[in-house]
């Protein structure tokens, strides 16, 4: 793991060396993201948002744990509950919206992160298993934020675990009894909530397990770059301790600052009044809409409005996961061998399609479904398919990519002397 | 190592350039401020990680109770809870008065006259918790036909505590008196307010 030139760990203090001697764990720490982890010298800010969705994972946990504390799992008392964390628990109103815009805010991260790796072509090898388990925690983490917006009990909570259950309720033959038993009844009651609020405790565990997962394989071939040229020799890095604890504290902080904005200044910016009433079995609100994270792939279900072979719903159903699932065959999609779309004219022009056409996919997702918008979900959905499966490949064949400079080394500082034809690190070593 | 390629690593950042007069560098100067801040925040984030556990509102809300003693009879006492516990409410009979005003102080564990565990002119009128002060079980001798234990107070059947008619410990593992709450009596010496 890791490059040859990579610091090693020597402690000096006895204490350390004897602690190493028995358990290596503040080697493991330094190899992992200390001085002994060499990382190109040329991350922009687009890549602080791995340490920031950790962060995330760690706010939520540690937050939810609390809330678990004083939150009771039960159709009769968990709307009650969570007003109870609301007025009556030391500090429980923050608490909850830390967990609550925590959601939020982890979602904003994974989002510029998998962007990220749209544009750099982070996917590429040898990084496919990186992206595969990223895919992973994605799902894992959406499943997580659907189950936790139910715990509340309110009227949003009840109607959203009704809708996406009823998801499931939509596949042919097996639909009704998988959703009967997805909820334990006919509708979300008691055995919904109490499964939910076990699942969403588990969850995040597995999310944390699956996160180790994703850096460890990261941690063979090293982090992609700005470039896409792979690391060449140890100009082209620099130690992850103190270069990048510096720059992702510095984008910690900025990520607080945004984050303390929205708990303390408008904390229910993001939620919907509608989940401040209990949930009502016998009435449904008016606009029900998921969490904004969920809003692209709620605009691609609702996109499906006539029956073509299949039926509308199942249309929309299926889309909907084929948008995410899409992205496991990212890898095998995306032929270039240049990885990064700041050397991929064509490809950089398709990116910023696809950005505007997902910023149209998250306003269309919380807009009613009615015309206008249901016309434009429609193309906007049309477009993101196309992009994937037809753009994608076309554009890695036909493209001309711009040339690539030797090594980081080259694009950092403009010129590299070992960038002479012919003449390879290889062959000078 | 004059590597024009930049292998940079802190060691290397020239130190003259960087300092001012006093020999402290711009850089040390943002790091250690920067980490201290950090520091300094991450602390601040404990407190209320640590405060939600203690007692809520809604718990406080119901930390003082008030019962009305006007128809305990002499002899007759009375259960009530405060903050989930048990309180004993007894008017004494003058006989019970008068031995527990028998027993001198000396041959007590816990050093206490009835005068001191009641308030003034209202010596009958015993308010205890119904906690044993051993390991927190509920002594007998409240209810009507219960054991009073040997000193003709309270009985603890988990150890076997026995407490006087001034619920002073007597015999047992029991290390002090049953616990006399803060209370008031309201101004004709009806109602009290525990808490």
């Amino acid at each position: 793991m890791s490059f040859p030139w990579a610091n090693h760990y020597e402690p000096q203090n006895p204490l350390m060396k004897w602690v190493d001697e028995k358990l290596p764990l503040p080697r493991l720490v330094y190899n992992a993201v200390g001085a002994g982890y060499p990382v190109p010298r040329n991350l922009n800010y687009m890549y602080n948002f791995g340490v920031l969705a950790g962060f995330c994972l760690v706010l939520q946990i540690v937050t939810g744990v609390i809330l678990a504390m004083h939150y009771a799992p039960n159709a009769l008392v968990a709307f009650g509950s969570t007003e109870h964390i609301m007025r009556n628990v030391n500090w429980g109103w923050m608490l909850r919206y830390m967990h609550a815009n925590g959601a939020s805010f982890f979602f904003l991260v994974l989002y510029l992160h998998i962007f990220r790796g749209f544009y750099y072509g982070s996917y590429k090898a040898p990084r496919e298993m990186i992206w595969l388990l990223g895919v992973v925690i994605f799902l894992l983490c959406m499943a997580t934020a659907f189950m936790g917006y139910v715990l509340p009990w309110g009227q949003m909570s009840f109607w959203g675990a009704k809708v996406i259950t009823g998801l499931f309720g939509a596949i042919p033959l097996v639909g009704e009894p998988l959703q009967i038993w997805l909820l334990g009844g006919y509708a979300p009651d008691n055995a919904a909530l109490n499964r939910f609020f076990s699942l969403h405790f588990l969850l995040p565990f597995v999310i944390a397990g699956v996160v180790i997962l994703h850096i460890w394989a990261l941690h063979i071939p090293g982090s992609t770059n700005p470039t896409g040229v792979e690391v060449k020799k140890e100009s082209d890095t620099v130690p992850f301790h103190p270069y990048y604890t510096a720059k992702d504290g510095f984008g910690l902080g900025v990520f607080l600052i945004l984050y303390c904005l929205f708990v303390f200044f408008m904390p229910n910016a993001l939620g919907h009044p509608d989940n401040y009433i209990e949930a009502n079995p016998l009435s449904t609100p008016a606009l029900i809409v998921p969490e904004w994270y969920f809003y692209p792939f709620y605009a691609i279900l609702r996109a499906f409005t006539f029956d073509f072979i299949l039926t509308a719903q199942l249309w929309g159903v299926l889309a909907m996961f084929s948008a995410i699932l899409m992205w496991f065959f990212l890898p095998w999609l995306d032929r270039s061998p240049v990885r990064s779309a700041s050397y991929r004219p064509l490809y950089r022009i398709f990116f910023w399609v696809l950005m505007v056409d997902m910023a149209a996919l998250f306003y269309l997702g919380g807009a009613h479904a009615e015309e206008p918008y249901i016309m434009f979900s429609q193309l906007a959905t049309a477009y993101y398919f196309l992009h994937f499966l037809v753009i994608v490949p076309i554009v890695s064949s036909i493209e001309r990519p711009k040339p690539l400079p030797y090594s980081i080394t080259e694009a950092v500082l403009g010129k590299d002397d070992d960038a002479q034809l012919g003449a390879t690190v290889a062959a000078k070593a | 190592m004059a590597d024009t390629t930049g292998t940079a690593t802190p060691d290397m950042v020239a130190p003259e350039t960087d300092a001012t007069g006093d020999g402290v560098r711009r850089r040390d100067f943002i790091n250690i401020a920067a980490v201290s801040a950090a520091g300094v925040g991450g602390i601040a984030v404990l407190y209320p990680l640590i405060s939600q556990m203690a007692p809520s509102a809604d718990v406080l809300a119901e930390s003082t109770v008030e019962v009305d003693v006007s128809a305990i009879e002499p002899g007759q006492a009375i259960k009530a809870i405060f903050r989930k516990q048990p309180l004993f409410l007894r008017r004494l009979t003058d006989a019970e008065i008068a031995e527990a005003d028998a027993v001198p102080l000396s041959d007590l564990r816990d050093p206490q006259s009835l005068e001191e565990r009641t308030k003034a002119g209202q010596k009958a009128m015993l308010i205890t918790m119904g906690v044993c002060t051993h390991l927190g079980c509920v002594p007998l001798g409240a209810a009507e036909g219960e054991a009073r234990g040997e000193y003709g107070g309270y009985f603890c059947p988990c150890h076997g505590s026995h407490y006087d008619t001034a619920a002073r410990i007597r015999k047992g593992p029991a290390p002090t008196n049953l616990l006399v709450p803060d209370y008031e009596f309201n101004a004709d010496g009806t109602v009290v307010t525990v808490g």
